[in-house]
């Protein structure tokens, strides 16, 4: 047999259409399941929650072992946007647990979904513990939101703000340029918290849960196989010396300034005051937005500045010191070079004065008694020093090179974070301001004397007064000393740093600087029984009365602290900054202060 | 006359259909079973088992009866099918808005998975007529007749979802000598009613026009009858406006929204189009290899809706990934394209047509059901045949292949 259905070759097109939908079909899964990978994620928004295990912050100690920042818990209110039901029930209920308005309500929630409807955010911060309870006890009624605990910072002492710093949430770019942060992370924000923010915050845990579509939580997923513990942040030993820290702001009530003292055995920072401060509790907790308003917009008082690090100041006459080693260096000074000074240096028809003192001074007389001729024929010397460079430019360049050696005019790139240069100029800035070849020793006569362009640090003096001690050496400033374990020093400082001033050079200055502290103008800052050295400045200022300026450090013969204190618009060094740098090593070698009466003067005392 | 013998049953056939009861199984179990220590009978999985062994029995009862039973039977199994439906309409239960099933004791059974079983088998008889030529539009016209009514009843119990698939039987038609032009018309009709969906309907007339006449143009050395085209332009004219009015009147608001949000038009995830994107993340997620078996979050923690049943499909994609999931339409594509193969191979005419019938009806199940669950097609409620949870379609559908594979292997082949 061999009839023909009619429409037999239909069979084809009928194939081809059931194939092409095959084919179609096979298309929109591959795309579906192997080229985009949106589902996977949005299942996982769907069916997993993130529970993330805060670890706890590393604790700060200061150099004694004593406790000076810890944690204190608390509690956020989260809200995952996505399985939130808005219902007016619901928000009548949280408002009146919050005491928020309903329009609070919606900006906070509109906010969180904005961020991610699937990521949780932070909803209410640091609930109180009683709001914490009535939550928990609702929960079930407020499906989407879930209570997170968190640790707070908790400061044992009033001081030492700006160097422990503080933590907040992370911000935006902070987010952006660290992966590792979410919403409502905290994260150092300055000070030893930020600075030190991978050590101290530990890394965070994560519990991955399954929720079901009604949100009910189902165990954890794959018996807790991609779960993360925490791992606590590391514990941190400062420099700093507690009771010296307190007693320094003690001592600096009331008046504008700072005090930074330095071991300069190790480069350790012993105590960083800075006037006017404020309480670090001040940044903890619900009010901690309000209170930092608050001391942003006091202008008048700036207590979020950071003058130990950020203020730069005239170093006036303690710059004297600098000149007198590089003098020496240069060779165009000794211990037995005089020079005459009759109230004063002449120049052209100019003449920079100076103070009534017995002339012709010698090299550690001229530090004894500050003389400004003396260093103003020094620098000339130096500038005009033909044997060697052949230009006042040349001769310049090798000063400025060695003024940096010695700490000045560049960042420490130490543990502080936010240090400011001070500024000592080069060469071809006078070059610019003047004209090329236009300038002379003569034209910049007052960086013998520590002003004109030139600009420090009080921390930058404080490590001059260090090397002066060392005789030729500093460690990088710094202000944690051991990490993770207290005698596990911290390794980024260890490093010597020679300057280009011989050891052979030190000797008279220490001399002129410990004759100036028994019979010069650093005797207000002698301690009775301690063998100091010490040079004044006073500071001239566009700003008022001048900045009174001390280093100093102590003992001579084995060198425990130096120091630097600046108490502005006091007047001469003498006045405040003395009797404060005596009362600060008094305390620290001798740990307890036997002139009570000074004591009291000081701390009584209101400079502004 | 060949007699019977097993060696005509074709294996293949059954090896596919057991296995797509099989994956079935495993993924109602895993959708469904809360622990794997204890085997319950109360739930799905448990009476999916017992299901399939009815089915079994059902198989095995429809192999052995006389093949000319089907052909003979075929009217009164229609009328008692077509009566059950219209009785479900006054004593059946109501689940989701569709009163489709009597509840007897505690199982419930769907006549309209069966009354598309009868439909086959007396679309077959008619068509299988040496008289009947379907060119002829009063034979046409009685073919229709028999898919309709059951259509009717099945829409009047608001199950737009099981009325569907008996459109498909058209293609049955087509194969038996429906005339061209009308399956044309018909894929005409929905490609312009898809693109009134998105478009005004003076572009959309406008774009037919310039096709119109782009093609009067390519053909001009072609001797055309201009009546009969003025006559198309102007019936596609009258659709188009009519379109809109069926589509705002007609179509449920509801139906409108799914129409909508399988294109796009609107986007809710907690809405309308929840069970879509739901469907969508949990194949979307399983990956090539798929999450592996009960480890589908999507499924297991129920955010997909009807699992078991309407949307099984996204357990296997979850669950077994593009792997496990592409196999499975290969397993559909072999059995559809296997049924119209024996079928082609048929002497008696009957056996065909029945073979083309029911080739469609599973073909109708997979394209709807399989192409919601993958977002290509709107959300309307249909099994997946031998894989979804439920009695009716399992039956139904055993029923529909043992009685072709009955005829196939006891009716004489081309060779």
């Amino acid at each position: 047999m061999n009839f023909k259905h009619t429409y037999s070759n239909r069979k084809w097109v009928i194939f081809s259409f059931i194939i092409s939908i095959f084919f179609i079909y096979i298309i929109r899964l591959l795309f579906l399941q192997v080229f985009d990978d949106q589902w996977d994620l949005k299942a996982k928004g769907n069916a997993l929650r993130y529970l993330t295990d805060y670890p706890p912050r590393g604790l700060i100690y200061d150099r004694n072992g004593e406790l000076l920042v810890s944690n204190a818990i608390s509690y956020d209110l989260m809200v995952i946007p996505r399985k939130v039901k808005l219902t007016d029930s619901l928000m009548n209920e949280l408002c009146t647990i919050l005491s928020i308005t309903p329009d609070d309500f919606m900006h906070r929630f509109n906010k969180a979904k904005a961020y991610s409807p699937y990521v949780a955010s932070i909803f209410d911060r640091q609930i109180s513990d009683e709001t914490h309870g009535y939550i928990e006890e609702r929960l079930h009624r407020l499906q989407g939101f879930y209570v997170q605990p968190r640790t707070l910072r908790k400061y044992l002492t009033s001081a030492a703000a700006h160097s422990l710093g503080y933590i907040g949430e992370v911000n935006y770019p902070e987010m952006e340029k660290n992966p590792y942060y979410k919403m409502g992370d905290y994260i150092g924000k300055t000070g030893i918290e930020k600075s030190y923010e991978e050590e101290l915050r530990g890394i965070k845990g994560c519990q991955i849960l399954m929720v079901d579509n009604l949100n009910r939580e189902k165990g954890s997923f794959q018996n807790g196989r991609f779960d993360t513990a925490a791992i606590s942040g590391k514990s941190l030993w400062s420099s700093l010396d507690k009771d010296l820290q307190e007693y320094g702001e003690t001592l600096m009530q009331g008046k504008r300034g700072s005090i930074v003292a330095i071991e300069p055995s190790s480069g350790e920072i012993l105590c960083l005051v800075t006037s006017p401060s404020y309480k670090p509790e001040l940044l903890v907790g619900r009010e901690r937005g309000r209170n930092y308003r608050k001391l942003e917009q006091d202008t008048f008082n700036k207590p979020l500045f950071n003058r130990a690090l950020m203020a730069q100041y005239p170093p006036g006459s303690t710059f004297k010191l600098v000149n007198a080693l590089i003098g020496q260096q240069e060779g165009v000074i000794d211990r037995n070079t005089r020079y005459s000074c009759h109230m004063g240096f002449a120049y052209g028809n100019r003449v920079l004065g100076c103070h009534a003192h017995a002339s012709p001074a010698d090299l550690v007389f001229s530090i004894q008694t500050s003389c400004n001729a003396y260093y103003c024929r020094t620098l000339k010397a130096i500038l005009e020093n033909r044997i060697v460079y052949k230009t006042t430019k040349e001769a310049y360049d090798a000063w400025h090179k060695k003024v940096l050696s010695l700490g000045f005019g560049q960042k420490f790139n130490s543990d502080l974070p936010y240090e400011l240069k001070g500024n000592i100029p080069k060469s071809e800035y006078y070059d610019r301001y003047y004209g090329l070849n236009r300038w002379k020793a003569t034209t910049i006569i007052s960086i013998a004397i520590g002003q004109g362009e030139i600009l420090a640090t009080p921390v930058q003096l404080a490590n001059l007064v260090a090397i002066i001690a060392n005789k030729g050496y500093y460690y990088t400033p710094h202000i944690v000393k051991a990490i993770g374990h207290k005698d596990s020093l911290n390794t980024r400082f260890l490093e010597k740093h020679y300057v280009d001033v011989e050891e052979k050079y030190f000797f008279p200055i220490i001399e002129g600087m410990e004759k100036a502290a028994t019979a010069g103008t650093v005797r207000s800052a002698a301690v009775p029984g301690i063998r100091i050295g010490g040079k004044t400045g006073t500071a001239q200022n566009p700003h008022g009365k001048d900045h009174s300026i001390l280093v100093c450090y102590a003992p001579i013969d084995q060198p425990k602290i130096a120091i630097s204190v600046i108490v502005e618009n006091a007047g001469f060094g003498a006045t405040w900054a003395g009797p404060i740098a005596s009362l600060m090593i008094e305390k620290y070698l001798n740990d307890s202060i036997e002139r009570k009466d000074l004591e009291s003067r000081i701390i009584n005392s209101i400079l502004y | 006359m060949i007699k019977t013998t097993h060696k005509n049953i074709d294996w293949l056939l059954i090896l596919l259909s057991v296995a797509l009861i099989a994956i079935g199984w495993i993924n109602i179990y895993s959708t469904t079973a809360n622990d794997f220590t204890s085997f319950n009978f109360q739930a799905n999985y448990g009476k999916q088992l017992i299901w399939i062994g009815s089915a079994i029995i059902l198989a095995l009862f429809t192999m052995v009866i006389n093949y000319r039973f089907y052909p003979s039977f075929a009217t009164p199994i229609y009328i008692i099918f077509t009566l059950l439906l219209l009785t479900v309409l006054f004593i059946g239960n109501t689940t989701k808005g569709a009163t489709s099933w009597f509840g007897i004791g505690n199982i419930g059974i769907q006549p309209a998975e069966f009354a598309k079983y009868a439909t086959c088998l007396l679309l077959a008889r008619y068509v299988s007529d040496k008289d009947c030529d379907l060119t002829k539009s009063k034979h046409l016209f009685i073919a229709l007749i028999i898919i309709i009514i059951p259509m009717i009843f099945i829409l009047l119990q608001n199950d737009t979802g099981s009325a569907l698939p008996f459109l498909f039987l058209i293609f049955a038609l087509f194969r038996e000598g429906l005339k061209s032009w009308i399956l044309i018309s018909g894929f005409t009709a929905i490609i312009l009613f898809v693109l009134l969906v998105f478009l005004n309907q003076w572009i959309v007339v406008g774009i037919v026009s310039v096709i119109l006449f782009t093609i009067l143009w390519l053909f001009r050395k072609i001797k055309r009858n201009y009546p009969g085209v003025l006559l198309i332009y102007a019936l596609i004219i009258v659709y188009i406006f009519s379109i809109e009015t069926v589509y705002n009147k007609v179509l449920k608001d509801y139906q409108r929204a799914r129409i909508e949000t399988l294109f796009g038009k609107i986007e809710d995830a907690k809405g309308i189009d929840y069970n879509v994107i739901q469907s969508k993340i949990a194949i979307g997620s399983g990956g090539f290899f798929g999450k592996g078996f009960r480890n589908g979050t999507q499924t297991t923690l129920n955010f997909v809706p009807e699992q078991s049943t309407d949307f099984i499909f996204c357990t296997i994609g979850e669950e077994w990934g593009f792997v496990g999931s592409s196999f499975v339409l290969l397993l559909y594509a072999l059995l559809i394209c296997r049924i119209i193969l024996r079928a082609e191979q048929q002497r008696e005419a009957f056996v065909r047509v029945y073979g083309y019938c029911i080739a469609f009806i599973f073909f109708a199940h997979f394209t709807i059901n399989i192409g919601m669950t993958i977002g290509l097609m709107p959300v309307i409620g249909i099994p997946l045949p031998f894989l979804s949870y439920g009695g009716s379609s399992l039956l139904a559908y055993t029923l529909m292949l043992f009685t072709f594979l009955n005829l196939d292997a006891k009716t004489n082949h081309w060779t």
